[in-house]
């Protein structure tokens, strides 16, 4: 077989098509002929050069979306909840349905820094920096809602253990309160793994801008950080222990998410299947948010060379594989309410896809999420950056009514035919909705502007450059030839 | 082991070209940097110098390079081991609080009383008290957030991060250190430095620019 991406250690790639599968050898990461300082210019001229004037209009539509927001929540405060349309069936409205939303986006930020980190899937290191930041603005919008949804937000540390002078305990087998737990580690543990993957890019930051006040503010930021190699190796195995820990926590948040469901008795909710099927959901929704954001943004800031057509490519295919799993639930949970018997699950289920007034939800999340990812199996429809920005679209869309599904439909019709009652948003609640864009997209776009957006140091580390190769065969040594070669016990340095 | 952090006045002949090393607002040379483009030869001389029996010596990288800690000498950190401690710790932590807060109901004693740390003890829908299930949740949480606080803080803590004063920061060729060059620095505080035999080592690496780093 013709040896498609030769001898990468010499080679540096400018025009090669790296979508091609070549079994047994690496597609290059990086083309376009960058080398390691072309790397550093192309993503510190974003945040070192003026910003282009698409990232004021951006930021302004932000902006006025965000004072949209905070003009809704200051309504929501100084009036009560009861500006909402929720009602005394449905309770769980708009304000439950946007939290597993935005919380559900943000885990493909943490499944691309950590999951596929451990399973050395080396394209990540192209995206990971602005997933993670967009892991972080999703959890962000997320938690702000079940905060507002307690009503009287001044209480909400009642939700924490502390000690008060009223002896008022949690309640410690309330799936609510493992989410407190859970939502409140991963917005934690997140937002480290993002500042400690960001240190070395913020000291390049440090040593390239020109004006002061930049300099000192990256200084203080990037805590002094050399590149030091003794530095590098424990910042590695730190790096590698947070993504063995973010592995678990990641699917743990969706599950607990679910929990919030699926330990309750109303049908449509009371199903073992929710947590794979919640976190298989999330990876699907969370992928499309990031070509969302990743296929305007290399275009617009000229990383094509470093979110390769590869990247979008496999993003694709990971939002295929995640959809199918999805389609699969839907399926699923259709079968086990007619298998299992039980006539209000059935009822249910046949109220959602077929006699009720949302039923036209249902099949919009059919659409969105089962049919129109199937168009992914087509190379075509994955290498073209537009249409498949469409396709993300429409998969966020469809995982935006399944929560709708998921909530509204199960509440509104649950046991006694008394407590019916059907539920329409307010303004308020839509004002809210639209807003939240505006705060996860102020937060993005002072992120675009403000941090490095790619993770410089480990795409380099990927490159072909970045691995020694001896000129000549290496001697061994005595040690070595007896197989027990020990360079460090040579020189017994300090053990640190 | 931080390279470059402390003077040492007594390692520099007196008859070497560089700036005088006494007096107290006189600059002290305090190591030797070298300059290299190419991972190959910076992992050769990195070999090199740790052969040469130096202790107190670095080598700066954009990134991090695959095998820098054989040719170094770095032995593993402890760090995996503060992490599981700090993880029971956080796993311990997780179950004491959700059995203090749920299910039993001590009154603090009498030295203690001022604050009021009375756990509940209370019955939900006939389920036990406490049990592993309902809480595995919550313990859980605690033990990871507990362990990656300890990744973290415990790395940069290892590392004596934050260090904003760096005299290698007063080089202008260092500040490629984070983009596309590497660099091997000595520190004055080895044993074996001397300014001559430094250079010397530095040298016969094939180092592109070799620069006294002074403070």
């Amino acid at each position: 077989m013709a040896t498609i991406y030769s001898n990468p250690s010499t080679t540096i790639f400018r025009e090669v098509d790296n979508t091609i599968e070549a079994p047994g050898q690496r597609a290059p990461l990086v083309v376009g002929g960058r080398n390691f300082t072309s790397v550093t210019d192309v993503v510190t001229d974003v945040n070192l050069k003026p910003a282009p004037l698409g990232w004021y209009i951006g930021f302004a539509c932000a902006v006025t979306m965000l004072g949209v927001y905070l003009t809704s929540v200051a309504y929501l405060l100084t009036t009560g909840v009861g500006v909402w349309g929720n009602n005394n069936s449905v309770d769980w409205a708009f304000d439950i349905i946007n939290f597993v939303f935005w919380v559900g986006i943000g885990h493909a930020g943490t499944l691309i820094s950590a999951i596929l980190y451990l399973f050395r899937q080396n394209w990540r290191t192209g995206i990971n920096r602005f997933a993670e930041a967009m892991t972080i603005f999703a959890v962000v919008c997320a938690g702000l809602y079940p905060a507002l949804h307690i009503g009287r937000v001044w209480c909400a540390y009642w939700l924490f253990p502390i000690p008060n002078q009223m002896a008022m305990w949690p309640q410690t087998r309330s799936p609510l309160w493992w989410d407190v737990f859970a939502v409140s580690t991963y917005a934690t543990v997140s937002m480290l793994f993002w500042y400690v993957g960001m240190l070395p890019d913020l000291a390049t930051l440090r040593d390239r801008t020109k004006s002061r006040v930049a300099q000192v503010a990256y200084s203080v930021v990037s805590l002094g950080w050399t590149g030091s190699c003794r530095h590098w190796h424990r910042f590695e195995r730190a790096y590698l222990l947070l993504a063995a820990l973010a592995t678990p926590l990641v699917l743990s948040v969706h599950s607990i998410v679910s929990f919030d469901f699926a330990t309750s008795q109303v049908p449509g909710w009371h199903t073992t299947l929710f947590p794979p099927y919640f976190v298989a959901g999330a990876i699907f929704g969370g992928f499309a948010m990031v070509l969302v954001l990743a296929i305007p943004a290399r275009e617009w800031f000229g990383m094509k060379d470093i979110i390769t057509i590869r990247h979008i490519d496999n993003c694709a295919k990971v939002m295929l594989g995640t959809g199918m799993i999805v389609s699969y639930s839907y399926a699923m949970e259709l079968f086990i309410a007619w298998y299992g018997g039980n006539h209000y699950e059935q009822a249910e289920f046949l109220f959602r896809a077929k006699d009720g007034p949302y039923a036209f939800s249902f099949w919009c999340l059919i659409f969105c999420n089962a049919v129109v990812p199937q168009l992914l199996w087509f190379k075509k429809f994955r290498l073209n950056p537009w249409p498949l920005f469409l396709i993300a679209n429409i998969g966020n869309i469809g995982m935006w009514w399944e929560r709708f599904v998921i909530i509204v439909q199960s509440l509104n019709r649950t046991f006694l035919p008394s407590a019916w009652r059907l539920y329409w948003p307010s303004y308020v609640d839509l004002a809210m909705f639209a807003g939240s864009f505006g705060l996860f997209f102020t937060l993005f776009l002072l992120f675009c502007r403000f941090l490095p957006i790619v993770a410089m140091a480990e795409v380099k580390s990927i490159m072909p450059e970045a691995h020694a190769h001896h000129k000549e065969p290496h001697k061994q040594t005595a040690d070595q030839a007896a197989g027990d070669f020990r360079p460090d016990e040579h020189h017994k340095p300090v053990r640190h | 082991m931080t390279t470059l952090t402390t003077p040492h006045h007594g390692d520099i002949p007196h008859e070497s070209n560089t700036i005088p090393s006494t007096g107290i607002d006189a600059p002290v040379v305090v190591g030797l940097c070298a300059e290299y483009d190419d991972v190959t030869a910076v992992l050769e001389a990195a070999e090199k110098v740790r052969d040469a029996g130096y202790r107190h010596w670095d080598v700066y990288s954009p990134f991090p390079i695959h095998g820098i800690d054989a040719a170094m000498g770095i032995r593993p950190t402890i760090l995996p081991w503060l992490v599981l401690c700090m993880g029971l710790t956080g796993c311990v932590f997780g179950i004491s609080m959700t059995a203090w807060i749920n299910a039993f109901a001590i009154t603090m004693p009498k030295p203690f009383d001022w604050v009021n740390l009375q756990g509940y003890q209370f019955l939900i829908s006939g389920k036990p008290i406490w049990s592993i299930q309902a809480n595995i949740p919550v313990i859980f949480e605690c033990t990871v957030l507990f362990s990656a606080l300890t990744a973290v803080f415990g790395m940069l803590l290892l590392n004596k991060l934050p260090m904003l004063y760096n005299p290698l920061f007063k080089l202008e060729m260092f500040r490629r250190a984070t983009s596309d060059r590497f660099f091997i620095a000595l520190d004055a505080g080895d044993a074996r430095f001397t300014h001559e035999g430094a250079k010397e080592l530095l040298e016969s690496t094939g180092a592109l620019k070799i620069e006294t780093i002074e403070d």
